[in-house]
């Protein structure tokens, strides 16, 4: 397998005629690749519920180019190597969330690390911590988006004005208010590497704190009473003990562990409100 | 097998596919929908749209200046009935999307923002920084969440649209985390599966984007329509095709050659950079092989220059072209060149509906990039498809429910006998293969036919070889084994179903591009270099027949622009 051309889903190709030219003939599309005749190794953690109940790790030695992040290489793997290696991926260009993996020990999008960063061989790629596996790299998702819908994570509106009336004016100050929480892509690399949700799957979490945020923070929206009251519960918000890997795995600066303190501030600024004033002015 | 039952199947979670959901939701509480995607819906490639979303929002702009912009776009193949609708829907799609929360960016005043973009004559395309797609799909996805009627099956693959006398009865589907098939039925289905762009080689689309809405449609008896436009834009990092989004050049960005100068004076003087894609991807072809392009790794490539624009309006404007550049290029564009060139980007091609977003097929709907209605004819302009995806989505998912309201209970409809028979062609024919060829060689092999022969120029010589390669191709998809024999998460056999279902619309694309003599938009012949309006201003038709795709031509409508000579 070492001597087999490098991958790469694109390549150049031969650039066309003007229209008045007939094509030149075909060439090889993928140029010969930097430094091919090197290769790296890779470690993966592998499950095959169907087929053992433990999991194990499985090594293969691919081609090795500068330019190749960790999602090629598994590319590499499945399209010439093995075939039955599950992972999820698809934009590779690090907005859809999908191809998040623990590598080397640390949660990562497997399409946004350069091979030549780890500088090492063997690469680990295990899946994501913290996590069910389902198969390989593949995590069980489902509690995470049951944390995501449980923060009323929408415009919640008592008035709503119609759309002939134009748009809900918010000023440039008013969007940074919660631009940076707006960032996140769902790629679940924050639950990853909280300790708190390694020992209480019930917590709220990284991710879903900042998705309320970004709500609550909104010009627009009215739904502060009732998105509150769902992350300071017991198993919410009040867990979190500020160790902030969150923030520091997070691929898009959205700083999950500092949403989680603004919120902590606001809900104990309610919780204060109802305490300290008569009904009728809280 | 477990038999589940809604009013309405929405295939694909993206932009369309949610504002779908949501119109029906709001028509009838009492309607049940279903969005059956084969990604968690955050996950469409809706994501990865960057630019912006185009609507008449501004005194100085007016509905007939957008229509004529997309009309003349498109080459004078668009329906003008329909882009009339479409111009006239896209401002309230806007505001509708401000009210559920899309982070728009804003004027100072707190209004919605607009920016430049190519092919239209003034600023109409409103922007939530340089992540729109993004922006807008975790606003419709969240949204969603709201309404009670509205289940997901996220992970599903839909295999097959069931249907019994011409009329729509439901969906076969795999659930990936249990390896089973089951039969949903449904009396109306919207196809929302977004484009096909992983026909091709070099691509901005995503690994998902293998056209299964359109192969699905194909299968069940309704035409594709203009499946020979392809668009190519004009700005992808070479290697990877990861797009820079044309806000770069909205917020005047340029395109220069190895000798620094803005070529693009040559060919588009009164547009430059803000040219149409069309035009421009053949620009920068036209460069290169002139010897005014730059030479890398991956081939010859020009330049998009974004330095006289500063640090504080590439950060606040344009974040995501330079993270994409430093991360993906390795290049700071605040200091130096991002190498750019051309790649399939979108297909103005698709499933054919009509301007309520219906197919002809009784019960079965289309919407978004999966769909062709057609607003893009032969060149979509930038900007229009996220608006299209919203104002399209609405009305098929309107359609789809008021249909949905006159039909009787789905109780007594077939599903479950015709999706066992779909179980059967999987886990009895697919999974059991034993073939030697390779998945990836066969993909990888069509890949390149499509981008050798079948790319921004196009010859009779160049199609036939394409279609030959294709013939063989399929014979050789037939030997292909599947080595992953556990039905559990098995994403060999989701690529196999999406080989397949890619191998009939290469098939459909370069039949179609062959049997088009003339060049138009997108569509490029090098033996057939002018328009000929007189023998070819009408779209294809694609019928699926056992022998191959049969082509019908039908009749452009004309409402107010009479085709005339389309110069920048």
């Amino acid at each position: 397998m070492a001597g087999a051309p490098a991958p790469k889903p694109a390549s150049a190709t031969p650039p066309p005629p003007p229209r008045s030219v007939p094509p030149p003939p075909p060439k090889p599309a993928v140029p010969a690749p930097k430094g091919s005749s090197k290769t790296i190794k890779l470690r993966i953690g592998r499950y095959r519920p169907e087929r053992s109940a433990e999991p194990f790790y499985q090594e293969f030695t691919i081609p090795y180019r500068d330019d190749m992040v960790v999602l090629d290489a598994l590319n590499y793997i499945k399209d010439r190597i093995d075939p039955t290696l599950a992972y999820r991926w698809s934009c590779r260009m690090g907005i859809c969330g999908s191809c998040g993996a623990d590598v080397e020990g640390s949660p990562k999008l497997t399409c946004a690390l350069y091979l030549k960063d780890l500088r090492k061989s063997p690469v680990t790629i295990e899946p994501l911590a913290n996590f069910a596996v389902l198969k390989d790299l593949i995590v069980d998702i489902e509690p995470f988006m049951e944390k995501l819908e449980s923060v009323n994570p929408y415009i919640v509106r008592g008035d709503e004005k119609p759309i002939e009336r134009g748009e809900y004016r918010q000023t440039p100050e008013e969007l940074e208010l919660y631009r940076q929480q707006s960032l996140c892509i769902n790629c679940m690399l924050c639950y990853a590497a909280c300790p708190v949700y390694g020992h209480d799957e019930k917590f709220l979490g990284p991710a879903a704190s900042a998705l309320a945020l970004r709500y609550e923070m909104d010009s627009r929206d009215q739904g502060s009473e009732e998105r509150l009251a769902a992350v300071a519960t017991s198993h919410g918000i009040w867990q979190c003990t500020f160790v902030g890997e969150c923030s520091v795995v997070c691929p898009k600066h959205v700083d999950p562990a500092g949403a989680i303190q603004q919120l902590k501030a606001r809900a104990a600024t309610r919780l204060m409100r109802s305490m300290l004033l008569p009904l009728s002015t809280r | 097998m477990e038999r589940l039952a809604y009013d309405i199947v929405i295939v694909g979670g993206g932009a369309a596919g949610l504002r779908g959901a949501i119109a029906a939701a709001e028509t009838s509480r009492a309607l049940r929908i279903a969005i059956v995607s084969k990604v968690y819906p955050m996950r469409s490639h809706t994501v990865s749209a960057e630019g912006g979303t185009a609507a008449v929002l501004r005194d100085y702009d007016s509905f007939d200046s957008h229509g004529f912009d997309t009309v003349k776009g498109s080459d004078f193949l668009a329906d003008q009935d329909v882009v009339e609708f479409f111009v006239r829907r896209a401002p309230g799609e806007v505001i509708q999307m401000e009210h559920w929360g899309c982070p728009w960016s804003r004027e100072p005043d707190g209004r919605v923002a607009v920016r430049a973009f190519g092919g239209m004559s003034v600023k109409r395309t409103a922007f939530a920084a340089d992540k729109v797609g993004f922006h807008m799909l975790h606003t419709l996805f969240q949204t969603s969440l709201k309404y009670e009627n509205i289940e997901r099956f996220d992970e599903w693959f839909v295999t097959q649209i069931l249907a019994e006398g011409g009329k729509v009865a439901g969906v076969a589907a795999l659930e990936l985390r249990s390896g089973t098939i089951h039969a949903i039925a449904a009396k109306a289905v919207i196809l929302s599966t977004g484009g096909a762009g992983r026909v091709y080689e070099f691509t901005t689309n995503g690994a998902i984007k293998t056209g299964d809405g359109m192969a699905l449609a194909y299968r069940a008896g309704a035409p594709l329509k203009d499946m020979e436009f392809l668009q190519f834009h004009p700005t992808c990092l070479p290697g990877t095709g990861i797009l820079i989004t044309e806000a770069a050049r909205g917020e005047g960005g340029y395109l220069v050659n190895n000798k620094g100068e803005r070529f693009l004076k040559k060919y588009v003087p009164e547009k430059m950079e803000l040219g149409p894609r069309d035009i421009l991807s053949r620009s920068i072809i036209q460069e290169i092989r002139e010897g005014r392009g730059f030479d890398g790794p991956y081939g010859h490539y020009v330049g998009l220059d974004l330095r006289h624009l500063g640090e504080e309006v590439i950060d606040r404007k344009l974040p995501m072209v330079r993270e994409l550049s430093e991360e993906y290029a390795g290049i700071d564009p605040v200091h130096e060149l991002i190498p750019v060139r051309p790649g399939q980007h979108y297909i103005m091609g698709g499933v054919h509906t009509d301007i309520t977003g219906s197919t002809g097929m009784a019960g079965l709907y289309a919407a978004g990039e999966a769909a062709c209605v057609s607003i893009n004819g032969a060149n979509r302009l930038g900007s229009n498809s996220l608006s299209e995806c919203l104002v399209f989505g609405a009305e098929a998912g309107r359609s789809a429910a008021a249909y949905a309201l006159t039909q009787g209970p789905v109780g007594s409809n077939p599903v479950t006998a015709l999706a066992k028979a779909e179980e059967t062609r999987i886990f009895d024919g697919l999974l059991k293969r034993e073939g030697g060829e390779s998945l990836a060689d066969v993909r990888r092999e069509m890949q390149r036919a499509m981008e050798e022969h079948v790319g921004i120029y196009r010859s009779a010589e160049a199609l036939e070889k394409a279609l030959s390669l294709l013939r063989e191709l399929r014979k050789r998809f037939d030997r292909v084994g599947v080595r992953d024999k556990d039905p559990f998460f098995n994403t060999e056999l989701t690529a196999t179903l999406e080989l397949d279902f890619m191998l009939d619309l290469a098939e459909v694309i370069a039949n179609a591009a062959l049997l088009r003599k003339e060049s138009r938009g997108a569509h490029s012949r090098t033996d057939y270099p002018k328009r000929d309006d007189a023998n070819f201003l009408a779209h294809s038709m694609a019928f699926r027949t056992a022998t191959g795709p049969r082509y019908e031509t039908k009749p452009v409508t004309i409402t107010k622009w009479p085709p005339a000579a389309r110069v920048y």
